[in-house]
């Protein structure tokens, strides 16, 4: 199978480093070809990168709780550089306090959102969609 | 006694250099103005006239010359993102001694080829995705190149899995296909590519821009002057095996029209808890500032400065100030001739270095975040180079060398500038470094020694 390029990264002024690195792990030994961008990732980069990189999927982190305010407009910024149609994931704890998440699920979806991930997400549940949704099967060596 | 010659082609003057290799030490510097329009080697016959007047008959056992005759190595580079590939593709060009005419991204159009075709660039570096990554745009920009006559050789070194393709469409073109300059996303690799232009300099270039009479008289021309001026940063940094280098530092040189601005530094975060944003930049990197210089680009120091702040260095009434800038900009071979022109030289070129390294430093820049304060940082952290070489007629031929070098340090009142803290500078009174980056081709130790000579330091 050819490889799949994945974006990812925590967003905004978000400076946890730690799940960014198991996310980043999980998903290369899931069979992706990542570009991580680490921590403190504006809209922008992750557009960029995904150009360069002629990416598949952007994937999201937050866990701080403004999610919601930088994750505004992200779907329109990659129409508008022409990455119509990539896949856009967004997880974590991505609200402000604790909400109820089919609400928050929603709200996400209607700024464009293809998945939205709760907090405690296991990696497996994201690597599984992103195997979906890509349509692409895991690799041999891939055990759950 | 084994001396050779070195010879800087200018724009300007032919400037010659000879050294003795046999006990080290530089045997004198003479100049004259080229002449390109007639026979380059007329200028460079009057500059050996004057230099052998000083020393006495010579016999040279070897010659090398480096170049910006003839408007230099002249390259339009095109790439993807305007941050990323776009920039790679810059610093490559520049790194390579290049001066860079347009920078283009993403696709180009019809009226950006028509452009092209019209600036007559020497060559065009075609890069653009990471490997395996995009491909699309690069491809349509070697398609739309390729509906033109060939005029330049171009250089392929973009997304890996297409430079076959690109190659195939530019097939009426001379290409070069060498490693991509970002092959994964923000990992810079632009050696390669400075090999490559190197290579096509030194075998095409120089023929086309008829400079080749003069290569008969010495063994070639080996690159363009920047990038001999790289070349002998780079040496003064490292060092070679046998002689120490003297560690990371930056350069200046202020000419009349630009002023270029080097570092040998590897430019990672000094204090913790910042992060780095934007495309990693190079160990060696160099800028062009086009619109600072102190003849033909002096309204450009105006303009980034303010008169304002030029009256006060100088001492001189603004509405002064701008009349004696007017004269200079129309009479750009005047030099200061008294004592108040002087002090006028002394504000531009102070201005004309602080804004070069303000430009050529990184940022760092405060980040409020809910888990406390953090740092972002773009570009390269220069707070902890220790060594500040300057060259230019401005900042050599005058008493304020260390006054004028000294605006290339922070501003204590702009900490977000990451321009060196404190730091030596080491003048370059002879005008030599160009000439010691083409002996160090060959004589690496013995340019070393010379320069550690031959740089004086500037006291404040």
């Amino acid at each position: 199978m050819e490889k799949k390029t994945l974006v990812m990264g925590v967003i905004g002024a978000d400076v946890h480093a730690v799940g960014n690195k198991i996310l980043y792990h999980a998903f290369t030994g899931a069979g992706f070809n990542c570009v991580n961008l680490g921590v403190m990732v504006s809209q922008e980069e992750y557009i960029n990168a995904a150009i360069e990189a002629n990416a598949d999927a952007i994937v999201v982190s937050s866990l701080y709780g403004h999610g919601e305010l930088d994750c505004r407009g992200m779907r329109e910024k990659c129409n508008e550089a022409g990455l119509e149609g990539i896949l856009l994931y967004v997880g974590g704890n991505i609200v402000v306090g604790k909400q109820v998440f089919d609400e928050v699920e929603k709200r996400f979806k209607a700024m464009g959102f293809d998945r939205v991930f709760g907090p405690g997400t296991p990696p497996e549940t994201t690597i599984e969609a992103l195997y979906e949704d890509l349509n692409v099967q895991p690799p041999e060596e891939y055990e759950e | 006694m084994k001396p050779v010659l070195l010879i800087d082609f200018g724009s300007t003057y032919t400037k010659v250099t000879a050294v003795d290799v046999g006990q080290e030490v530089l045997l004198g510097t003479a100049s004259s103005y080229t002449t390109v329009q007639t026979d380059i080697g007329e200028g460079l016959q009057k500059a050996l006239n004057i230099l052998e007047q000083k020393t006495g008959k010579l016999d040279f056992a070897e010659r090398y010359a480096c170049s910006s005759a003839a408007g230099g190595l002249r390259m339009i580079t095109s790439g993807l993102v305007p941050e990323l590939t776009a920039e790679a593709a810059r610093q490559a060009s520049l790194g390579a001694g290049a001066k860079v005419i347009r920078v283009y991204s993403y696709e180009l159009t019809k009226k950006d080829i028509a452009e092209i075709t019209a600036s007559r660039p020497d060559m065009i570096l075609l890069v653009g995705g990471t490997d395996g990554g995009n491909s699309k745009c690069i491809l349509s920009n070697a398609k739309k190149l390729s509906q033109t006559e060939p005029f330049c050789p171009v250089v392929i070194a973009g997304n890996r899995n297409c430079a076959d393709e690109c190659e195939e469409l530019l097939e009426n073109w001379e290409t070069h296909v060498c490693e991509n300059v970002m092959p994964k996303f923000n990992e810079l690799n632009i050696e390669p590519a400075q090999q490559e232009i190197r290579q096509i300099f030194l075998n095409r270039i120089i023929q086309a821009k008829g400079l080749s009479k003069a290569t008969e008289l010495i063994s070639g021309i080996l690159m363009p002057t920047p990038a001999a001026m790289m070349a002998a940063m780079q040496l003064l940094a490292e060092g070679t095996e046998s002689e120490s280098g003297i560690g990371e530092l930056a350069a200046i040189d202020l000419g009349g029209a630009t002023t270029d601005v080097y570092s040998i530094a590897d430019g990672r975060p000094v204090q913790a808890n910042t992060i780095v944003k934007g495309l990693m930049e190079p160990y060696a990197k160099r800028t062009v500032e086009g619109d600072i210089g102190m003849r033909y680009s002096i309204w450009g120091i105006v303009e980034a400065s303010g008169i304002e702040r030029i009256s006060r260095l100088s001492g001189i009434d603004a509405r002064r100030a701008e009349e004696m800038i007017r004269f200079l900009s129309e009479n750009t071979e005047q030099l200061p001739n008294d004592e108040e022109w002087e002090r006028l030289d002394f504000a531009l070129a102070s201005l004309a270095v602080e804004t070069a390294m303000t430009r050529h430093a990184g940022t760092l820049e405060p980040v409020y975040t809910p888990m406390g304060l953090a740092y972002s940082q773009a570009g390269k952290d220069l707070t902890e180079v220790r060594n500040v070489v300057v060259t230019g007629g401005a900042i050599i031929h005058t008493k304020r060398t260390g006054e004028i070098a000294a605006h290339s340090l922070q501003d204590p009142n702009y900490p977000g500038s990451l321009r060196p803290v404190r730091a030596e500078f080491l003048v370059d009174r002879n005008y030599i470094l160009a000439a010691m980056g083409l002996l160090g081709q060959y004589y690496p130790d013995t340019a070393l020694k010379i320069m550690k000579k031959e740089l004086v330091r500037a006291t404040r």
